[in-house]
């Protein structure tokens, strides 16, 4: 546990020295701002013009304007996690760090988890960042907190897992932009897998559907905290680190 | 202290490591010797945990590489050929982040801190960035970083590789320091460095063991036998060859004796003698009595230098001699 903790701690460290971090904060954190924007404005439109038409239809925040903007921050985080797990291991193969750490007295698994959980509290930050949108409406009007937070939740677990995944490829290279792309690649498919349930109904079809992260992030967009989604999740953090785990024990036996 | 058995590491193609044993005891300096591509560096890797052997064992400590990886590690400082520091770091902050991933915490990590950096000459570094320092410097943030839990056991990949003459000799004297309360492996494709700093040798070639001893032994076991050079010269320069090499052929304990070199009457022997028979004081005594002066008498040592070629090359005719040349003599 302490182990993990060191190893956690250096690298949160590598990423806040370097501009990693702010850059990506800073980044997320337009974008973002600027889909909330558009958002609300959309929102704020609707509503005046309800009003002008006499419709009394219940104009509802949470649907509204936190769903969509959620969703969307779901998406534009893919784009981020190849960046922040790309360095995590090719880096140290590269420079050679790697041998530092493979022989001091700590396991394998406690490296890997105290990377990966680096990687999930630089996530955190950036999906932090976000919330100061919805502090606004907050102040203004009066959303349910409880489907918030549990939006959150499954963000935060649906990148875990993808975090996992691009963890694990970072051990199969010493190429930084190659784990990255290959990162990438892995996450987008991942999302676009749940597609073909719009139009195909056999077993592969939903096989596929059921791997695809994005499915599992519907319940948690209404609100619901489900079990079934969470175990979903877990599971592929679990099978991350532990091909992660598997990999480190090949390099020993490659190299 | 370190104990290896038939260690073996094949990987897909070669064998990088063929059958080594050796063992070391405890507070020695082991050189470890051969040419670039021997098996230096795998022997090394597995001896830190960091490879896992193919076949044989490896023990330090007492400890198995492969069934106790994580107290072997306790016991064991090492630095890679290359410093593994990570750039973005400073020197205060990196000590202390291999402090605690050795199981160092509290005061006792802050002594070690001061300690290693006055030892390893880097206190006036401590907040530099380690990206930024020169290579001597990093070298020493190495040895340091190796040292901090005060391991048992020291191994360092060719440890003055790369640097100037100046910081090489600091270096092999940081290390000849540290021999009183480390036992030591280094491993180097220079002989001086072995001469210098070594007691033992383990000369390795092509993944297999070609010579373990101590370097004196070493250089008396490349000769077969103790040689000594003697220079005779005769007064009234008529003395013939024959008569000399008669009469130092019957010194008792005279093996062998060669002519090497005649310049008017001066002449040069390499004289061998049985293995433990001193035979240098009858050797002058006989000549001097028989009237000839004796203008040198030597042991004829060889370099390891020589004694390294010819392991070496005997064991395997087109090795590569071409890094060997390189060093310096």
């Amino acid at each position: 546990m302490r182990n993990i903790w060191i190893i956690c701690r250096k690298e949160l460290g590598s990423y806040f020295v370097s501009p990693v971090a702010y850059i990506l904060l800073l980044i997320f954190a337009v974008i973002v701002g600027f889909m909330f924007w558009n958002i609300l404005g959309i929102f704020v439109v609707e509503g005046i013009e309800m009003q002008m038409r006499g419709q009394m239809f219940p104009l509802n925040v949470n649907e509204q304007v936190i769903r969509p903007v959620l969703s969307n921050v779901g998406v534009i985080g893919l784009f981020f996690i190849p960046l922040i797990t790309m360095r995590l291991f090719a880096e140290e193969k590269r420079t050679g760090t790697i041998e530092l750490l493979a022989t001091s007295p700590v396991r394998d698994i406690e490296i890997i988890i105290g990377k990966w959980l680096a990687a999930v509290i630089l996530y955190a930050c950036l999906l932090l960042f976000t919330a100061v949108n919805f502090a606004f409406l907050f102040k203004y009007g009066n959303p349910d907190w409880k489907p918030l937070a549990i939006n959150y939740l499954g963000l935060l677990l649906e990148a875990a897992g993808l975090l996992a995944i691009g963890t694990f490829i970072s051990t199969l290279t010493k190429n930084q932009i190659v784990a990255g792309a290959v990162t990438f690649g892995v996450c987008l498919l991942l999302l676009v897998f749940g597609w073909v349930s719009a139009y195909e109904t056999a077993t592969w079809a939903r096989v596929l559907s059921y791997m695809s992260l994005a499915t599992h992030m519907e319940s948690f967009e209404k609100g619901v905290l489900s079990s079934k989604d969470a175990i979903f999740y877990l599971t592929v953090i679990f099978l991350g680190l532990f091909f992660t785990a598997r990999s480190m024990e090949s390099l020993r036996w490659r190299s | 202290m370190i104990s290896v058995k038939e260690l073996t590491k094949r990987y897909a193609r070669n064998t990088a490591v063929d059958h080594i044993s050796f063992e070391v005891a405890k507070g020695e300096i082991v050189g470890f010797l051969g040419p670039n591509g021997a098996g230096k560096t795998t022997t090394m890797r597995i001896l830190t945990c960091f490879l896992p052997p193919s076949a044989g064992t490896a023990r330090v400590a007492g400890f198995d590489v492969l069934e106790q990886p994580l107290e072997v590690k306790k016991r064991i400082g090492y630095l890679p050929e290359s410093p593994p520091i990570y750039p973005e770091m400073e020197t205060i902050d990196y000590l202390k982040f291999v402090g605690k991933l050795k199981g160092l915490r509290g005061a006792d990590l802050e002594k070690r801190i001061d300690y290693v950096c006055q030892r390893c000459a880097i206190a006036d570094v401590k907040t530099k960035l380690l990206g930024k320092l020169s290579k001597g410097y990093r070298q020493r943030v190495g040895l340091a970083q190796a040292i901090i839990h005060n391991p048992d056991v020291l191994i360092l990949d060719e440890p003055t590789a790369g640097l100037d003459p100046k910081q090489i000799n600091e270096t092999r004297d940081l290390i000849k320091d540290l021999a009183g309360e480390h036992t030591i492996i280094l491993s180097t494709h220079i002989l001086p460095e072995v001469e210098q700093t070594c007691q033992q040798v383990i000369i390795i070639n092509k993944g297999k063991l070609v010579a373990t001893d101590s370097v004196r032994n070493l250089q008396a076991r490349a000769r077969g036998a103790e040689s000594v050079l003697v220079e005779v010269a005769g007064r009234d320069g008529n003395l013939e060859t024959s008569i000399v090499e008669h009469r130092l052929q019957q010194v008792p304990g005279v093996s062998r004796v060669v002519q090497k070199q005649q310049i008017e009457s001066r002449f040069l022997f390499e004289v061998e003698s049985q293995k433990g028979q001193l035979v240098r004081g009858d050797l002058a005594r006989a000549i001097v009595e028989a009237g000839w002066d004796l203008n040198e008498l030597r042991p004829a040592a060889m370099s390891l230098e020589e004694i390294f070629l010819q392991l070496t090359q005997s064991e395997a005719p087109e090795a590569e001699t071409a890094t060997v040349k390189g060093s310096e003599a």
